[in-house]
């Protein structure tokens, strides 16, 4: 695949903000890519892995701790002038209408009002929703407003697209729609932009959209992996070659948590205890937890995350938070981006509601480094009590 | 000119508006008529108005008084309304520059927010004899100096509340309007119309209306006012009624009242529920209101075609204004600064501010130390003292007569839909109106304003706390009330574990107004005229009041400082920590 001029430039951002109580909370480290025309770029990551702020920086919304975002070239101080921003929440003005929500971009630019009108008009048209002009934002539907999203970024025919998680509002027939036709446009020539970068946490959407993949770790966001997507627009998510790419990707998102919490698990092996700071605790519900394991007591004990997630229609913001979980706790384990429910997942998702909750406590006293710290200094006290 | 045409000519080409409403609507109709006939009379008014308001004014021979005539009721109603009016548009334009500065410029927000919380707090009526001196000194001979004075006042009782609900909207609005305008590289004139005013609207409308409803009572005190002992009067309501009191006639203040509440209910029809009803459109629809305002006065203009012919010719001139306005820049901030500038701007910035602050108040103390002596804050804070009295033992009484019949209100949808409108009319019905009455009750019951003080107090401050329990109660989710009905919850178990708790948030905010509105109405409450008898309470309203109508500065000063300090420490103190725990423990 040729690569066309570079766009926009990203060098060794790292973004660092502060929390109320004063400490430092990285949460993008030494990124660095570029975007080049004619390719769309997916930035795929859990949450935690500072995809939405790497999108902000590039759009010169916020500016980096560290680092460079340069756009032709030129290094930006303020918002980027060569892009336009499609939002998960649509971020329409409910006061105008559809017609005048595309024209307001177009007159920040100084476009003389008929052009502007024959523009909103043709970029209402492109995006499937002539016959709407007048109507107010919300007497649309969620997918139509993301469509009128899409109008107003198109309208003023930036040289990027960026997207942040544009369909992961949208239910999940809306948005497989929306995908299609933006693959649709994008493969049409007509559309009128460069290149274009989406922000996701969704696999699928990651391989079915994109020409390359930059998968990104959490806490703080470092770029894992750079995987390019060499299948032929339109994506049949059956073809082997599909699966593949979203098992290999699944592999690289949870090999890297295996591999840590392996690491604390030997640390504390030498009796030096792996910091609370090491091994955050995912942010799961037991209830969720104990559900996922039965499920895949249910299925035989073993199973892919990519068919899991499908099944139960999560992301990999759902899944993999919980997969996390179930690993820490050494009620699962995972290979190769299959699920398998270890001897003690078997016997927790069996068990009744005071054994399991008996055993969750012990499991969680033992494994989980913050739990654990807690503990030992709660008994290291007179009274037992912490202040 | 040239570039009107063009635009014309784009309208005519692709016809999106006013296209619809034009075919649909092919001829005059009686709806356009009656606007048209409103319209007409509206400008008739204003230009009989004008003349009268330049009216000689020599401050040795002018007339403390108006004519109780009532014939003249409606001429002196318009006046007053003209006030009001002038005095909302004034506190718009202010509320748009403040607001904006302060959310907009960092180092501007530090002084004008702080500052903005003491000015909420000042009594304005302690301030209202200095600013009628200024005034009629600023336009010698003529009445625009009186009119003036009274025109501040109202606006310094409209604007604060004003400003600070639009800042707050400017700063809490969300997060992707404020990217997505960046990212659109708006001016920063496109993004304040465009952006900024529509997302702050709602909140503005409502709060514009009750500060307006607020304000009347500074129209009253302010249109008849004693300075550096003597009385000057503007023609309006608030003259009037104290011509009729003068004159001991409380028939003519009966007639008054009736007019007063006539022209309340008036503006509330054709102004503010037309005004709230059209706001709605800027609601997002995350905040989905319950029920929707809605004014058969907003319906009648939408059904005819006059403010569409009067907004035509605007449209040009907003498009040259968006033109004109763009070398301001974008609505963007670098997002990289030098750090060693923005420090030394820093310094020196509030290095000049505390320097200003600290040279005012130090020649503010010398003035009073060289006037009065320090030592008379001693016996001020006492006043002070006893004027907070009146205002707890009213926040007690008032609350446990208003808490019961509020709850009552807002639970019962039926009686609070009746009840509603009612509870606002009073609370925007100016208190001291009907202070004469109460004065005559007093000095025929020969009762103390000591005592009767905290009723006169409690005249006008008391709704808050009703109007906001009101609105609390009917919030309350009725699966809530159903759970409590079903699991048996009665009596006083029902009161101290569901209702209260539940109001607690709204009682709160009711509480901080009522309390407001009570110290302010001290200066008037305390010192009460009626006919030849004069009463008078120990306490710090009326020391305000006093030192006011002989023109004593020092005195005034003094007052108004340690009445402040009263204020804003409560406010910090007390209900500023009510507040938090209302938002964090009892928010529904």
């Amino acid at each position: 695949m040729t690569t066309g001029p570079v766009i926009v430039e990203a060098r060794g951002v790292t973004k660092t903000f502060t929390t109320p109580d004063g400490r430092a909370l990285p949460v993008l480290d030494d990124v660095s890519f570029s975007l080049h025309e004619g390719e769309i770029v997916a930035l795929l990551g859990k949450s935690g892995s500072g995809k939405s702020t790497l999108l902000r920086c590039i759009a010169g919304l916020i500016a980096p701790s560290a680092g460079t975002v340069a756009y032709r070239g030129n290094p930006l101080n303020g918002a980027n002038p060569g892009v336009a921003m499609v939002f998960q929440s649509f971020a329409l003005l409910p006061w105008l209408t559809v017609q005048q929500n595309v024209e307001l971009a177009m007159q920040a630019r100084e476009v003389p009002e008929d052009a502007r009108r024959v523009k909103a008009l043709r970029a209402i048209d492109l995006i499937g929703l002539d016959g709407f002009e007048s109507a107010y934002p919300k007497e649309l539907s969620g997918g139509m407003r993301q469509r009128v999203g899409f109008a107003r970024a198109l309208s003023v025919e930036p040289d990027a697209l960026l997207m942040d998680e544009p369909f992961s509002a949208l239910d999940v027939l809306t948005a497989a729609n929306l995908r299609g036709e933006l693959t649709r446009l994008w493969e049409g020539k007509e559309f009128p932009v460069k290149a274009v970068l989406i922000v996701t946490h969704n696999i699928e959407e990651a391989v079915q959209l994109a020409d390359r993949i930059l998968v990104l770790s959490s806490n703080p966001g470092r770029i894992l992996a750079e995987l390019p997507v060499p299948l032929p627009r339109p994506r049949d998510r059956q073809t082997p070659g599909f699966e593949q790419l979203v098992d290999t990707v699944y592999g690289i998102l949870t090999g890297r948590e295996e591999e840590a919490v392996r690491a604390a698990a030997e640390v504390s092996g030498d009796g030096a205890a792996a910091t609370p700071a090491d091994v955050p605790l995912p942010e799961v519900s037991a209830g969720g937890l104990s559900g996922l394991l039965e499920i895949l007591a249910a299925r035989g004990g073993q199973d892919g995350l990519a068919e899991l997630a499908d099944e139960l229609s999560f992301e990999i913001d759902d899944l993999l938070p919980l997969v996390d979980a179930a690993v820490l706790l050494g009620l699962a384990r995972v290979h190769n981006a299959q699920l398998e429910i270890t001897d003690v997942g078997r016997e927790f998702a069996r068990a009744d509601i005071d054994t399991s909750k008996k055993s969750f406590g012990e499991l969680i006293a033992e494994r989980a480094p913050l739990i654990k710290a807690i503990l030992r200094a709660l008994r290291a006290t007179e009274d037992g009590t912490l202040r | 000119m040239r570039l009107f045409l063009a635009d014309l000519g784009g309208d005519r080409l692709f016809g999106m508006f006013p296209s619809r409403g034009v075919w649909r609507r092919p001829g005059l109709q009686p709806v356009d008529l009656l606007v048209f006939a409103a319209l007409l009379a509206l400008l008739f008014g204003l230009l009989r108005l004008a003349p009268a308001l330049n009216a000689p004014f020599l401050p040795k021979t002018a007339p403390p008084t108006v004519s109780t005539d009532p014939a003249n009721l409606p001429y002196y109603a318009v006046r007053s309304l003209f006030r009001m009016f002038i005095g909302l548009i004034l506190s718009v334009l202010f509320t748009f520059v403040y607001a904006t500065a302060a959310a907009r410029l960092p180092r501007a927000e530090k002084v004008l927010i702080p500052l903005l919380d003491i000015l909420q707090s000042v009594p304005v009526l302690g301030f209202l004899t200095v600013t009628v001196t200024a005034f009629i000194n600023l336009f010698p001979g003529s009445e625009l100096g009186l009119e003036f004075a009274s025109i501040f006042a109202i606006f310094t009782s409209m604007a604060w509340n004003m400003t600070f609900a639009f800042y707050h909207s400017l700063i809490s609005q969300p997060r992707d309007l404020d990217e997505s305008a960046r990212i659109m590289r708006l001016t920063k004139w496109q993004r304040f119309w465009k952006v900024d005013v529509p997302s702050g609207m709602i909140p503005l409308v409502w709060n514009g209306m009750m500060s307006f409803g607020g304000a009347w009572f500074f129209l009253a005190a302010s249109e008849s006012i004693s300075v550096l002992n003597h009385t000057y009067a503007l023609p309006g309501m608030g003259s009037y009624v104290a011509a009729a009191v003068g004159q001991g006639s409380l028939s003519h203040v009966g007639i008054a009242i009736g007019v007063m509440m006539v022209m309340v209910i008036a503006v509330n029809f054709m102004f503010w529920r037309p005004v709230v009803a059209w706001a709605e459109r800027f609601r997002t629809e995350e905040s989905a209101s319950a029920e929707r305002p809605r004014s058969m006065v907003l319906d009648l203009l939408r059904r005819s075609s006059v403010p569409d012919l009067v907004a035509r010719p605007a449209r040009p001139a907003g498009r040259l204004l968006d033109r004109v306005t763009r070398p301001f820049g974008l609505a963007e901030h670098p997002l990289q600064r030098p750090a060693l500038r923005a420090r030394t701007g820093d310094v020196f910035f509030f290095g000049a501010v505390s320097t200003v602050v600290i040279y005012g108040a130090w020649r503010a103390l010398d003035y009073l130390h060289v006037h009065l002596g320090l030592g008379a804050f001693g016996h001020v804070f006492v006043l002070g003292a006893a004027t907070f009295a009146r205002v707890v033992v009213l926040l007690i009484v008032a609350s446990v007569v208003w808490v019961p019949i509020g709850v009552w209100i807002g639970m019962n949808p039926r009686v609070s839909r009746l009840a509603q409108p009612v509870v606002q009319v009073l609370a925007s019905f100016p208190a001291n109106f009907v202070f004469p009455i109460a004065a005559a009750f007093f000095v025929a019951a020969g009762i103390s304003l000591n005592i009767g003080g905290i009723l006169l107090m409690a005249l006008g401050a008391q709704w808050y706390i009703l109007f906001n329990v009101i609105a609390g109660a009917s919030a309350i989710p009725s699966d809530l009330r159903e759970a409590m009905s079903l699991m048996g919850v009665r009596g006083r178990a029902r009161w101290t574990k569901f209702i209260l708790p539940a109001i607690f948030p709204a009682y709160v905010t009711g509480g901080i107004t009522a309390a407001g509105g009570a110290w302010n109405a001290s200066i008037v409450a305390e010192v009460v005229t009626y006919g030849h008898h004069h009463l008078t309470a120990t306490g710090l309203g009326a020391y305000i009041a006093q030192a006011a109508r002989v023109g004593d500065f020092p005195e005034v000063l003094i007052g108004v400082a340690v009445m402040s300090v009263y204020v804003v420490g409560l406010n910090r103190l007390v209900w500023r920590r009510l507040y938090r725990l209302a938002e964090t423990r009892y928010a529904l």
